[in-house]
């Protein structure tokens, strides 16, 4: 029979356990809800850029009208020898499978796609990491490489306080490395996030553009019908709600930018204004994708949270029943000594 | 005739300014246009520079590195990379940058790199002129 000095110990180390995942939890919950408003508070721009992308395809001519082939190197789809994956995940652990998921959806991808030069490109600090320890880090000169895989970037510590320009920039990179023929395809692999419980785990193509306002999803895997109950469970115990964010007025005010029916003035041609305009369209995509990640990791670590809580109390429960059987025991074992002393005498 | 414009700037980040306004002058990519209310349809890509609006006869001020503006008779709707209010400007911020795209020109290897540089400091240039103007 174990201890019940022992046992009492352990109750305790267990609560104080139980104290710091109920407090990681709720700040998980509270973290949240901010990532969520700041995906909210990006949709206007991206929905304003996108309707004005929309009414200038027709109007500039990106289509050759005779071959039907593109105008715009963004848009040119060529045959894939070099791609770029750039695999959003997060900075830090403790967040269930989440991390462990998006890596695994990658080695598939990658699998997948074994037989061309892949350039990969880590968000977040885990999947760095783990990244790193599989494939070696780009080196300066171009060696023979077909069908390798490399690492050819890293941001670390960005996701917390994602500025926009940081994602423009990185874009800037990455459109560039696309222009010179250096990739023929760019892929987003992250967490996409429409609440708590609707999330998939996709692979988005972001280069070259398919169709605008239409993402090209490449591989896609929704959560399971056991996960979403977990979720709804953590989200209701931590007053998060479950729904999709609202469509609020400013969302339907961007629905309407630039689809007035007039004739609108272009300052600049419209072919102009679109060459300028669709990179930043790829940056907004890249942001938007790696604002989703950061709201999705949140919902993963408050679940984990939450079930960490509840197997403690389970563990705190048995532990208890355990120390007042060693308690019982001991007295019965006392009283018996006793009772049998004094029949001896 | 509308008398007042409504003015929306929007960033990727979130909704900057929304106010009803008299009058506005943007730094469109080709030079400045001023606009009054009732002004024609138009669409028009911005270059790095300096919004000024009146409302209720005071002159305000922001700050903005690429846009898109979307004119309306009685709206104006402005999408900005960054956009920042002359006294939400970190004046600290905004010299530190360019100093650093300054040191970037001098130090610059090939044309993209230059090209990046410039711009820059153009947007750190008008960051500082704009953080003056505030009150």
């Amino acid at each position: 029979m174990a201890n019940i000095l022992d046992i009492r110990r352990r109750i305790r180390s267990v609560r104080n356990t139980r104290q710091i995942t109920k407090a990681m939890k709720m700040i998980s919950a509270a973290r949240l809800r901010r990532a969520q408003e700041r995906a909210l508070s990006a949709r206007p721009y991206a929905q304003m850029l996108t309707n004005v992308l929309k009414s200038l395809v027709s109007r500039a001519e990106i289509f050759d009208p005779e071959t039907g082939a593109p105008r715009h190197p963004l848009l040119a789809q060529r045959p894939e020898k070099n791609i770029l994956v750039i695999v959003v995940t997060a900075d830090r652990g403790l967040a269930g499978a989440f991390n462990a998921n998006i890596l695994k959806a990658a080695a598939r991808f990658l699998a997948v796609n074994s037989g061309k030069n892949t350039d990969l490109e880590a968000v977040g600090r885990k999947g760095r990491d783990f990244l790193r320890r599989r494939f070696p880090t780009a080196t300066t000169e171009r060696v023979e490489r077909a069908g390798a895989v490399r690492i050819v970037g890293e941001h670390i510590g960005v996701l917390g306080k994602l500025q926009f320009e940081y994602v423009r920039d990185f874009s800037e990179s990455v459109i560039d490395r696309y222009t010179k023929g250096e990739i023929d395809s760019v892929y987003v692999l992250y967490n996409e996030f429409k609440s708590v419980i609707a999330q998939r785990l996709v692979v988005e193509k972001v280069l070259p553009i398919e169709e605008i306002g239409e993402k090209t999803i490449a591989q896609a895997e929704e959560l399971t019908k056991e996960e979403r109950e977990k979720r709804a469970e953590a989200a209701a115990s931590a007053g998060v709600s479950l729904g999709e964010a609202d469509t609020t007025e400013m969302d339907r005010r961007a629905a309407a930018f630039a689809t007035a029916q007039v004739d609108y003035i272009y300052e600049q041609p419209p072919a102009e204004l679109f060459r300028d305009l669709l990179p930043k369209y790829v940056a907004v995509q890249i942001y938007r994708s790696m604002m989703e990640s950061t709201a999705a990791e949140h919902a993963a670590r408050m679940t984990a949270m939450d079930s960490a809580t509840s197997n403690a109390d389970e563990m705190i429960d048995k532990l208890t029943l355990a120390m007042n059987r060693a308690r019982q025991a001991k007295i019965t074992k006392e009283i018996i000594e006793i009772v049998s002393g004094a029949a001896a005498q | 005739m509308a008398e007042v414009l409504q003015l929306e700037i929007v960033t990727p980040e979130r909704l900057v300014e929304k106010d009803t306004i008299e009058q506005i002058q943007i730094p469109g990519k080709n030079g400045y246009l001023g606009i009054l209310p009732g002004h024609a349809p138009l669409i028009t890509e911005l270059g790095v520079g300096e919004i000024t609006y009146t409302a209720d006869g005071m002159a305000y001020y922001v700050a903005v590195a690429w846009g898109f503006a979307e004119v309306l008779p009685d709206k104006v709707t402005i999408l900005a990379e960054t956009a920042e209010r002359a006294e939400n400007i970190d004046v600290e911020r905004a010299r530190k940058a360019k100093e650093r795209a300054e040191e970037r020109l001098r130090s610059a290897s090939g044309e993209v790199n230059y090209q990046r540089a410039l711009v820059a400091l153009d947007r750190a240039n008008v960051r500082l002129q704009v953080a003056e103007k505030k009150r």
